[in-house]
C-alpha cells in the first residue's frame, strides 16, 4: 500500500531539549500506527511535528509525496492530549464552528451518530463528562472528513467503559479506510488498534513492526505468576523475580517449568500462565514503566 | 496546618518561578509610583483648579492678590480671557481671575459646585474686592463634560481587556492551538476578534449613551455622525493596542499587569475624570501617546464646541495612525502557541 505519510530524519531541537533525535518512518493508507514511549520520549513533539503544529529543526515529513503545505489541514483531523474550546458555547454549536472553518465535511448530523453525541447536542461543552467530551473532541478531529486522523493520547483519563467505547469508535473510523496515527501510554490499547507500532526513548525509535511480529521477535517464552506468599522466601531460589505480592518467572518450556515447579513442593492451585505483552516488551526496551513515566 | 502551609509554599514557589510576572509585580508598582509622583508632585493634590491672567512678569502668589495664597488651590497662569473662558464653561478649571487691572476680574461656572464653593472662598478672603464677570455662552453642567470620559474610559476597558485579556487565556488554554490545527489564518483570527469586540463595544456604548441622554440631556452642538466616526476609530486603535499586548504572551498574570500599565494611566492623564490644564507640559504631551486621550478630546470638541470633521481632523488622523500601527505590530508579533 502506498505511504500517506512519509518521515525521513526528523529532528526537533528545543533550547534546552533535543526532543526528537533523527526519526523516521512510514504510514501506508488507511492502516493505525502507533507511537508509544514513556513521557518525555519526543511522542507528543513528533505527532506535533506530523499535525503541521511544530515546525521540524531538520528532517522532512511528506503527504502523499509532498511536503506540507496549505492543503495539508484540510485533508488531516486532529485530536489533541488536551483542547479547551471556546466557553458558553453548546456541543451542536462547537460542531458548527469547527464545520464552518473547513471547505468540506460530513453533515453534523452524520458525525453526531458516528461519535454518539446526540443525548447532550444542546449542553454546554463545559459540561460534559470526560467520555463525552472526549467523544466531541474526536468529532471535531472528523468534522472535515479527513483522510488522516491523529490521535494524541485520546483515551488518558476516562474510566475503562469510557475507554473501551472510545475504542469503538475509533474501530468504526479504521473500517471507513481511514489512516490513524495514535499516541498512547495504554498497550492494550495499541494492541486492539494499531496495525503498526513504533516505540520511542529518548527521541529515537527503539522498535517498530506490527505488535505480534514484534512480541515474535523479542520473546519466545511465557510468564508464569504465583502470589509470593505461595512460593515464601524460596521465590529467588526457584528463578522468580518478585513484583510486589506476586513473583514472575518467564520460561521457554512451560511443561519443563511447571513439573520441577511440582518436584519442589510449590502448590499451583494459583498458577497464572500468561504470554508475553507490549507492556513485557515496552519494559525490556526502555527499563522504564509505561504508565508511571520515565 | 500542615496542608495550609503545603499550598502556601507551592503557590509561592509557582509565583515566584514564573518570572515574567513576578518582574511584572515588581515593575509595576514602581512605574505607577513614579508617574503618581510626578503627577501629583508638590505639597498634597489641590483640590481646586484657577486660571490666573497676571500682568506681566508678576508672580502667581499672595503678593499679587492674598487669594493666590490659598491652600489646596492650584493657581496656573493663562494668556488671555478668549482663551481661558472656554475652559470655566466647560468645567476643565474651577474658576478664571484677571488681574491686570484694579479691580480685577473673575469667571465662574454656575453650573459647577467646585466653581461655587471657590467663589465663597473668594468673597471671605481679605484685599482688593474682585468683579464677578459674567461669562458669555450656555452655561456647560459637568455632567455634560463628563459623559464622554466615562464613555470613553468603558469603551478603553472594554476593548483592551476584552481583546487583550481573552486571547492570552484562549492560548494558554490551548484553544488556539487548536485553531491553529484547521486552515484558519492568523489574520482571519486577529480580524475576527477585531470585528466581534467593535461591534459588541459600539452597539455597547449607543445603548449607553442613548440610555442616559434620555434623562440627563447631554449638551450636543455637533453631528451624531462625526461622533459616531471617532468613537469608531478610537474603537479600532484601542482593540488594536489590545491585540498587541496579547500577541505573544501566555501568562494571564502578566497580561493582566501590561493592560494595567496601559489603562491606569489613561485614567488619569487622559482627561476622564480632570482636565490636563496646568499639569507639567511633559505630562501633557505624554498624555497624547494614549488613544483615549484623542477620542476623549474630540468626543468633547463635537458634542461642547460643535466640532466638524475639520476640526477634529488632526485626532481622527492620530487614531487612525494608532490603530493602523497598532494592527501591523499585533498581527507581525501574533503566535497561535509558545514555541
Amino acid at each position: 500500500m502506498p505511504a500517506i505519510l512519509a518521515v525521513r530524519d526528523l529532528h526537533k531541537h528545543f533550547p534546552k531539549v533535543q526532543a526528537v533525535n533523527g526519526v523516521s518512518f512510514e504510514v501506508a493508507e488507511g492502516r493505525c500506527f502507533g507511537l508509544l514511549g514513556p513521557n518525555g520520549a519526543g511522542k507528543s513533539t513528533t505527532i506535533e511535528m506530523l499535525e503541521g503544529i511544530l515546525k521540524p529543526t531538520r528532517g522532512e515529513i511528506l503527504y502523499r509525496g509532498q511536503p506540507l503545505g496549505p492543503h495539508y489541514r484540510e485533508r488531516v483531523g486532529i485530536q489533541f492530549q488536551t483542547t479547551a474550546l471556546q466557553d458558553f458555547l453548546t456541543v451542536r454549536e462547537n460542531l458548527r464552528f469547527f464545520h464552518s472553518l473547513y471547505r468540506q465535511g460530513p453533515r453534523i448530523e452524520e458525525l453526531v451518530e458516528r461519535c454518539r453525541l446526540g443525548e447532550f447536542l444542546d449542553r454546554d461543552s463545559r459540561k460534559l463528562s470526560g467520555g463525552q467530551r472526549q467523544r466531541l473532541l474526536l468529532a471535531i478531529a472528523l468534522v472535515n472528513d479527513p483522510d488522516l486522523l491523529f490521535l494524541d493520547e485520546p483515551t488518558t483519563g476516562l474510566d475503562p467503559q469510557a475507554r473501551r467505547n472510545f475504542w469503538e469508535l475509533v474501530r468504526d473510523i479504521k473500517a471507513r479506510g481511514k489512516t490513524i496515527v495514535l499516541t498512547t501510554h495504554y498497550m492494550e490499547e495499541a494492541y486492539l488498534l494499531c496495525d503498526e507500532i513504533a516505540i520511542m526513548d529518548h527521541g529515537r525509535i527503539i522498535a517498530q513492526g506490527s505488535p505480534q511480529r514484534l512480541l515474535a521477535e523479542h520473546f519466545n517464552d511465557s510468564v508464569l505468576e504465583l502470589p509470593l506468599a505461595d512460593l515464601g522466601d524460596r521465590a529467588a531460589a526457584l528463578g522468580f523475580a518478585v513484583r510486589g505480592d506476586a513473583a514472575e518467572r518467564m520460561t521457554a518450556d512451560v511443561n519443563d517449568t511447571v513439573r520441577a515447579l511440582l518436584d519442589a513442593g510449590v502448590s499451583l492451585a494459583r498458577l497464572k500462565i500468561r504470554p508475553r505483552t507490549l507492556e513485557d516488551l515496552f519494559i525490556q526496551l526502555t527499563g522504564a514503566s509505561l504508565r508511571s513515566g520515565a | 496546618m500542615r496542608r495550609l502551609w503545603a499550598v502556601t509554599v507551592a503557590r509561592s514557589l509557582e509565583f515566584l518561578r514564573d518570572t515574567s510576572s513576578l518582574g511584572w509585580n515588581l515593575v509595576f508598582p514602581l512605574v505607577l509610583v513614579a508617574g503618581m509622583a510626578m503627577i501629583f508632585s508638590g505639597p498634597g493634590q489641590p483640590l481646586f483648579k484657577a486660571a490666573v491672567i497676571a500682568p506681566p512678569g508678576a508672580a502667581l502668589d499672595g503678593t499679587l492678590h492674598p487669594f493666590l495664597a490659598t491652600p489646596h488651590v492650584q493657581f496656573y497662569a493663562e494668556r488671555s480671557v478668549e482663551e481661558a473662558l472656554p475652559k470655566v464653561q466647560r468645567h476643565r478649571i474651577d474658576m478664571l481671575l484677571d488681574l491686570r487691572s484694579v479691580p480685577g476680574k473673575y469667571w465662574i461656572n454656575e453650573q459647577s459646585p467646585k466653581g461655587t464653593t471657590l467663589e465663597r472662598i473668594l468673597a471671605g478672603t481679605p484685599g482688593a474686592k474682585l468683579e464677578r464677570g459674567t461669562s458669555n455662552g450656555a452655561q456647560i453642567r459637568y455632567v455634560d463634560w463628563l459623559a464622554p470620559g466615562i464613555l470613553g474610559m468603558n469603551m478603553m476597558f472594554s476593548c483592551l481587556f476584552g481583546i487583550g485579556y481573552v486571547i492570552v487565556r484562549y492560548r494558554k488554554s490551548g484553544y488556539l492551538k487548536r485553531l491553529n490545527a484547521t486552515p484558519m489564518r492568523a489574520i482571519e483570527f486577529i480580524a475576527a476578534q477585531l470585528i466581534s469586540r467593535l461591534v459588541l463595544i459600539m452597539a455597547i456604548t449607543v445603548i449607553v449613551f442613548v440610555a442616559t441622554n434620555a434623562f440627563l440631556h447631554f449638551r450636543m452642538e455637533g453631528s451624531y455622525l462625526d461622533l459616531f466616526l471617532v468613537t469608531l476609530v478610537g474603537a479600532v486603535a484601542m482593540i488594536a493596542l489590545g491585540l498587541t499586548v496579547s500577541a505573544r504572551v501566555t501568562s494571564e498574570e502578566l497580561a493582566g499587569g501590561l493592560l494595567n500599565l496601559l489603562s491606569s494611566p489613561m485614567m488619569v492623564v487622559s482627561g476622564v475624570f480632570f482636565s490636563m490644564d496646568g499639569a507639567p507640559p511633559i505630562l501633557q504631551a505624554a498624555a497624547k501617546i494614549f488613544p483615549l486621550t484623542h477620542l476623549i478630546d474630540a468626543a468633547r470638541a463635537i458634542m461642547l464646541d460643535g466640532a466638524g470633521l475639520a476640526q477634529i481632523a488632526p485626532q481622527l488622523a492620530v487614531l487612525g495612525g494608532m490603530a493602523a500601527l497598532f494592527l501591523a505590530i499585533g498581527a507581525g508579533l501574533f503566535r497561535w502557541t509558545q514555541d
